[in-house]
């Protein structure tokens, strides 16, 4: 594994730099059994089909004779074509995601972050059968992943793709971060002024990236962050005993922030 | 905290207030990219394309706001995708939108593509030409090796050619039974090792090149078996009318494949693997999928009349192929050639 990195960074021609995670191997291996699943259960549902109109027609015999062959003939076909054409319908349908993929809650990109052509989709797809070998273990497409920068098997490099995993596409609520608590810094606005003096907008933005993933953390790793970050802020400006009392550490960085940032413009 | 003059104050968003003011707006583009996902072909009028492009300038904005100055990671995250959405519609990839005609495509697109290449098709027949000879050859100098050449699945080819023929041209023709399975088994076996043709052709063409020397080998046995037998007629009716349109569908496989394995080289340009690949992937596609569409006949071809071994239509059936292959001469040298007054 050479260099391998995480997130697909783009800078935009307006200067701006944005991030998007990579999907790893193992997603990406969910998602194909997901997919193969459906693509087996959509053969085997044609093939009860077939069956059940041969049966139908089994009291007829030239149109049994016709239906039977002509049943077998197609469900070849159809297995064929559900093999190739399932990714790239689906794909081209959902704007690259494969049921699989939105299970998994990943999609195929251009590796330039630009939106997915056709072309790129059916490349991709029809190098699935150089990515199976040998014997449809998927050994030199897996390879392929693990070996690649961006985790792209040889199909995705052919298309000019890579599957990434998708972001939560909803807007955060600020003011849930707060948990609508009384900031009891509020009853001393001079000191509030001193600690807003005294914390650098790095600082400020560890404290907020603190309390907004603290739900993230181990319980015992969140206890030692959050005193060490209320230590720290303690020597800027030291609050008196009557509004400290009672605090816990988190509570009094959960503070700290929301008069650092709620308040920053009063 | 005002920090408008002093540089040690800390220049802090007031991160409710920018939400309430900007989310208005985030909501707008987050409403204008649904509608684009919702419906693929849906286009923009030109405000609503302004407005998708003002927005999407503005949300970037933002996110750089975020980032320098509050930090707040979900905001920010969510800032991210929304700009990698808008940006990825406006950077729209040049030549998709085009609307697909297959009459033009089947007519002009594919034999200009197959002409525009021609040069990895000659590969392609000569390799599989020189694989046919090396397999005649072989044949010629030691007739006991037949059966090595031969795969598993070719098993009946193993039988006299004449003894073959006599017990073909006794059997009667039942046009149902067991036709459509044949012809859908040929149709996809024949259009998954094209496909293969095409794809090993990353493997810088040497796979390319084994599987069409290997195949040519296959057909120049059988080729010098049935001919050194005397059966040059019965050979010709049966492989005529479907070879001259599958042969020549393989061979296009290996020309993708030969495209592909020129991309790879990169010989002759300074462009990235990347810019190479985009370069030739709608002439793969073309290919391909022209390819596909002659193995669908071919297999149709195959199952209802090159299997039919009634010693009358041998004439027919041959003249049916030679027609069926010059017209696929003239098709891929001619069609779609523009006039020389609009070329120039």
């Amino acid at each position: 594994m050479i260099g391998r990195t995480t997130v697909l960074t783009i800078q935009t021609p307006e200067g701006v730099a944005f991030t998007i995670p990579i999907a790893s191997p193992i997603s990406r291996c969910l998602a194909l059994a997901v997919d193969l699943a459906v693509i087996l259960a959509l053969t085997i549902l044609i093939s009860q089909v077939v069956q059940f109109l041969s049966i139908a027609a089994s009291g007829i015999p030239l149109l049994n004779d016709i239906l039977s062959d002509f049943g077998n003939g197609f469900m070849i076909v159809a297995q064929f074509a559900l093999a190739i054409f399932y990714g790239i319908i689906t794909e081209w349908l959902w704007s690259g995601q494969t049921l699989g993929k939105r299970l998994m809650k990943l999609r195929v990109i251009d590796e330039r972050g630009l939106s997915l052509g056709l072309k790129q989709i059916i490349i991709r797809n029809l190098f699935r059968l150089l990515d199976l070998l040998p014997s449809n273990f998927y050994l030199l497409g897996g390879f392929s992943c693990l070996v690649t920068q961006k985790c792209q098997r040889i199909g995705d490099i052919a298309a000019g793709t890579l599957v990434i995993r998708e972001t939560r596409p909803f807007a955060p609520q600020f003011s849930e971060l707060m948990e609508k608590d009384e900031n009891s810094f509020a009853a001393m606005p001079h000191l509030e002024s001193r600690l807003r003096q005294q914390v650098t907008p790095d600082e400020a933005r560890t404290a907020l990236d603190a309390v907004v993933r603290r739900n993230e953390l181990e319980p015992g790793a969140r206890l030692r962050l959050f005193e060490a970050l209320a230590n720290y802020f303690r020597e800027m400006a030291e609050f008196p005993e009557e509004i400290t009392i009672g605090l816990s550490d988190e509570q009094y960085v959960r503070n700290v922030v929301e008069t650092l940032f709620r308040r920053a413009a009063s | 905290m005002n920090g408008e003059t002093d540089n040690t104050l800390p220049v802090i968003l007031d991160l409710d207030k920018f939400i309430a003011k900007e989310r208005p707006f985030w909501d707008e583009l987050v409403e204008l990219l649904r509608l684009q996902d919702d419906n693929r072909d849906h286009r923009l009028t030109l405000d609503q394309a302004k407005r998708l492009f003002y927005l999407y300038q503005r949300t970037s904005a933002d996110l750089v706001k975020m980032k320098t100055f509050a930090g707040e990671a979900e905001t920010s995250q969510f800032l991210e995708n929304l700009v990698a959405r808008a940006y990825s519609r406006l950077h729209e990839n040049g030549g998709e939108k085009v609307r697909f005609r297959p009459w033009q495509w089947l007519t002009r697109n594919f034999p200009a593509t197959f002409r525009r290449h021609w040069v990895a098709f000659a590969l392609s027949i000569g390799t599989f030409w020189i694989g046919a000879g090396f397999g005649a050859a072989a044949l010629n100098f030691n007739y006991e090796l037949k059966s090595d050449f031969i795969p598993p699945q070719f098993s009946h080819l193993n039988e006299k050619p004449s003894k073959r023929v006599e017990r073909e041209e006794k059997q009667d023709f039942d046009a149902f039974q067991g036709r459509h399975q044949f012809s859908a088994q040929l149709m996809t076996h024949n259009t998954k090792v094209t496909i293969m043709t095409m794809v090993v052709g990353f493997l810088w063409g040497v796979f390319t090149l084994i599987l069409l020397f290997y195949n040519g080998t296959l057909i120049g046995v059988v080729i010098f078996d049935y001919l050194s037998d005397g059966q040059g007629t019965f050979l010709t009716a049966w492989l005529l009318p479907h070879g001259s349109i599958e042969l020549p569908a393989i061979f296009i496989g290996g020309q993708a494949g030969f495209i592909i394995a020129h991309t790879m080289f990169g010989w002759k340009t300074n462009l990235k693997l990347r810019a190479r690949f985009s370069r030739i992937r709608g002439d793969l596609i073309t290919l391909v999928g022209g390819a596909a569409l002659m193995l669908v006949w071919a297999g149709i071809v195959e199952s209802f009349l090159s299997q039919y071994h009634d010693p009358l239509f041998y004439p027919w059936k041959i003249g049916f192929g030679a027609i069926q292959l010059l017209g696929l001469i003239l098709f891929l040298t001619f069609s779609g050639r523009r006039k020389p007054e609009l070329a120039a």
